[in-house]
């Protein structure tokens, strides 16, 4: 380090190797060794090789108007089959003159999530959008929607009786009594209902034909059973985890044997289970839609790994926060609900939407009972004898639809995590 | 609560719907009625269905002949066997391709995760791109789009794709290799590949033993992996070296000797194993970032080599990460290999799907799957779990 040479005859040095504008980042990030220039010039030849092919076969000598497949014979990739097809793989077997209503209800359940994506959302406006959205998502879907008289007093006994408990401290007399007058109706409604002295009214709207789930096909039947396979499971896996954190030892046990029950057998189990024992559990003469059974078997399997997510959220908050809310005289309900659940939820949206792709991916399975789904219509497409052949084609073309939206899901949960840490990062 | 915690105050009393503890227990008897309830509601109409429908209950189709066939079998197995024989064919199935499974997409998905966080741009992005399609597309899709261009893509037998000097032969029929003839050497080959193993190990604490009290290293890893290989071989030469092999040779629309390789095995593992390992990588990646700049160039300053540092600094810190997320991917894949069903390779849920449609008794069967999924995934966790308590942090 001592350098005895006097200032003016020290040894001129080499001036410093540009790291700046492009040539100078391929140096750093590409040929800083001699090892990694190797690696570079190995892959990027690999990729050359890999992507001229693919090119050549998809886009150079792809066929894109043949009518028939046998035409594709001998060349590239098959995209006439797409084109045939494609209406067939977005819906199924919906009635082919009506499949503005499949595509709307498409449109609407998008336009829920993008909604519910929004932050600004997240309040009451939330239980408009999805009741509004799902309103319009089944009317389109079914055609015909018959809503029962006991549905509007099972909500008026639940809001009432919700109100009730907790807004006590806050509500003024006027609003009380509202939330009392909603549950006297729907409790007294209900026990008329059940006891046989009120008869069966329903709404009915029936502004369209009616189409049958067993004619449901294709995306439409994937984003239901995601979207509502979580949205039931949601509040069930919320229960399913403060009962699994309860000191009560009964229903600790119940649940923590649940959870585990379900989280160690695989899907396809309760999806055979679901299709061959729910008939067996019910009464003689009742048959449950496949559809249905289906929705069941994801909300269960759903319910047990939400459950496990939301536990971590409540072990995230510190035990200041329960001996906070005790201090306070609240209730275990209001506790729950005021003070824990916002808390621990907001913790754990982010990998909530993990576990919502999950279960976007994991709907596929429901083909094996014979659900047509989008990966279902999409196989099926491919038992036509005239397009028989070109599996690549139609699966890629699959594969780049569920990419789109889970990748699109991933970047929001990544997005979500930044911003929520927003208040805790600096 | 807090009145009882001071222990010299008197209980103050409280009216019986007042009381957290008779609260508590109240509310756990109307909860457990209800589950109960519903159980018996269950329960009664399904012992009437059955009733109605003739289903017998019980087990004892276990013994009764299976009367279908299985095309891919680790043990003896013909249509003439039980349904028991065709269970355990399928429980021996899925665990092969699990154990492969796991072994495989450690590998791949280690690989993958160290290459996320190369210095080489172009090989991050490559690794970065491969998780993100791998991770956002569905398992069952991979597997259909593997196994179909198996099967469609790959010529028919007669044309079979051969290698390596009319050895190797690949067709839609699978990869058909040479294996050795059966010889009562190899069982002994086995033995002594066994007490290989515990040779090595018994050397390794040795040395470790010996490294603690005087500071001498001794190479117990080659030297270990010197007798696990070695001993065999001996046993094999001692034997005369016996190597005859079984050759794979057309024989009118298929191959006849060697072995195979299954496309419907193949498709499948490929597609748990390219997949599986797009969330081990990132498993991996997050495992070597939790970890401080500062171990590494501390263990340098040791002067430690890079091998020491990493199995002795890096890795037993990293793994404390990885392990636990690990653990669930080990068993996600072992659930996962139930998709084999939708492509035809005879696993566990398929033996049994059969069976239920045969026999008609669900119950039975469904109750067979839970058994065996939930003694293989609670086997895996607590081996996962022994494994982590065994490197976890040993804290005050």
């Amino acid at each position: 380090m001592t350098d005895s040479s006097p200032v003016g005859e020290r040894p001129q040095l080499a001036p410093p190797v540009d790291d700046s504008g492009a040539l100078g980042w391929m140096r750093r990030n590409l040929f800083s060794s001699w090892l990694n220039g190797i690696t570079t010039v190995v892959l990027i030849a690999a990729i050359g090789w890999i992507l001229s092919g693919f090119l050549e076969w998809a886009v150079f000598t792809a066929n894109f108007t043949a009518s028939v497949g046998s035409e594709c014979r001998d060349q590239g990739a098959c995209w006439a089959l797409i084109r045939e097809k494609y209406r067939y793989i977005f819906f199924g077997s919906f009635p082919y003159e009506q499949h503005w209503r499949p595509l709307f209800a498409v449109i609407a359940m998008l336009a829920m999530l993008v909604l519910s994506a929004d932050r600004r959302m997240w309040n009451w406006r939330l239980l408009v959008i999805w009741g509004v959205g799902s309103f319009v998502t089944f009317l389109l879907m079914f055609g015909q929607i018959h809503i029962p008289l006991s549905l509007f007093l099972f909500v008026a006994l639940v809001v009432g009786g919700v109100g009730m408990s907790l807004r006590k401290a806050v509500a003024d007399a006027g609003e009380m009594n509202a939330y009392r007058v909603l549950a006297a109706i729907g409790f007294v409604g209900l026990a008329l209902r059940i006891a046989g002295i009120l008869p069966a009214w329903s709404l009915d709207i029936a502004p369209l034909s009616y189409v049958e789930t067993s004619l449901w096909g294709g995306i439409p039947v994937t984003m239901i059973l995601a979207t509502y396979g979580l949205a039931f499971a949601f509040p069930y896996g919320i229960l399913l985890a403060l009962g699994r954190r309860s000191n009560l030892p009964l229903i600790k046990g119940l649940c923590v044997g649940f959870i585990e029950l379900i989280r160690g057998v695989p899907l396809i189990s309760l999806l055979i289970m679901a299709s061959v024992m729910l008939p067996l559990f019910l009464p003689s003469g009742t048959t449950i839609d496949k559809f249905l059974r289906a929705q069941v078997a994801v909300i269960l399997f759903a319910g047990a790994y939400i459950a496990e997510v939301i536990r971590g959220g409540l072990q995230s908050l510190p035990k200041g926060q329960f001996e906070a809310a005790d201090a306070m005289g609240l209730n275990y309900p209001q506790k729950t609900l005021l003070i824990v659940l916002p808390q621990a939820i907001r913790v754990v949206i982010p990998p909530l939407i993990n576990t919502f792709i999950g279960f976007f991916k994991d709907t596929s399975l429901v083909l094996i009972i014979g659900i047509f789904d989008f990966l279902n219509t999409a196989n099926q497409a491919l038992v036509d004898p005239n397009w028989a052949g070109f599996p690549a084609e139609v699966y890629l073309f699959a594969a780049f639809i569920y990419f789109i939206f889970c990748y699109s899901m991933s970047r929001y949960s990544k997005y979500l995590e930044v911003e929520l840490n927003k208040g805790t990062r600096r | 609560m807090a009145v009882a915690a001071v222990g010299s105050t008197p209980r103050v009393k409280v009216a019986p719907w007042n009381d957290p503890v008779i609260r508590g227990w109240v509310f756990q008897i109307i909860v457990v009625g209800l589950v109960a309830g519903l159980a018996w509601y269950l329960v009664s109409n399904t012992i009437e269905n059955l009733a109605r429908q003739k289903i017998a209950s019980g087990f004892d189709y276990l013994g009764r002949e299976a009367g279908f066939e299985i095309g891919d079998t680790m043990i003896s197995y013909s249509p003439a066997s039980t349904y028991a024989r065709a269970i355990w064919v399928g429980i021996l199935n899925t665990l092969r391709v699990a154990v492969l499974g796991v072994i495989l997409s450690t590998i791949l998905g280690t690989l993958l995760g160290v290459g996320r966080l190369s210095p080489n741009w172009l090989l991050s992005k490559i690794c970065e791109w491969y998780v993100e399609a791998f991770r956002n597309v569905p398992l069952l899709l991979w597997l259909f789009l593997f196994y179909k261009l198996i099967s469609e893509a790959f010529p028919g037998p007669r044309q079979a794709i051969s290698a390596l000097w009319g050895s190797l032969f690949l067709s839609n029929r699978g990869l058909y290799f040479p294996v050795p003839m059966a010889d009562p050497i190899h069982k002994w080959m086995g033995v002594a590949l066994l007490v290989g193993i515990a040779g090595a190990v018994v050397l390794h604490r040795w040395a470790r033993k010996r490294q603690e009290a005087t500071g001498q290293p001794f190479p117990s890893i080659s030297a270990g992996l010197g007798i696990v290989i070695g001993l065999p071989l001996l046993v094999w030469l001692a034997a005369g070296a016996p190597s005859a092999m079984s050759w794979p040779a057309l024989k009118g629309f298929n191959f006849e000797g060697g072995t195979v390789i299954q496309p419907e095995f193949t498709a499948l593992l490929v597609g748990l194993v390219l997949y599986t390992s797009a969330f081990v990588a990132e498993i991996v990646r997050s495992g070597i970032l939790a970890l401080h700049k500062g171990q590494s160039e501390a263990a340098a300053a040791l002067g430690l080599s890079r091998g020491q540092s990493m199995r002795l600094v890096l890795l037993p810190q990293a793994l404390r990460v990885i392990v636990p997320p690990m653990t669930s991917q080990y068993l996600n894949i072992t659930k996962n290999s139930s998709l084999a069903i939708a492509i035809g390779y005879p696993d566990l849920v398929a033996s049994i799907n059969v069976t239920i449609n045969q026999t008609g008794q669900a119950i039975e069967n469904i109750l067979l799957i839970m058994a065996a999924y939930l003694s293989v995934s609670l086997s895996i966790s607590a081996f996962m779990n022994w494994y982590n308590k065994r490197i976890a942090l040993t804290e005050r």
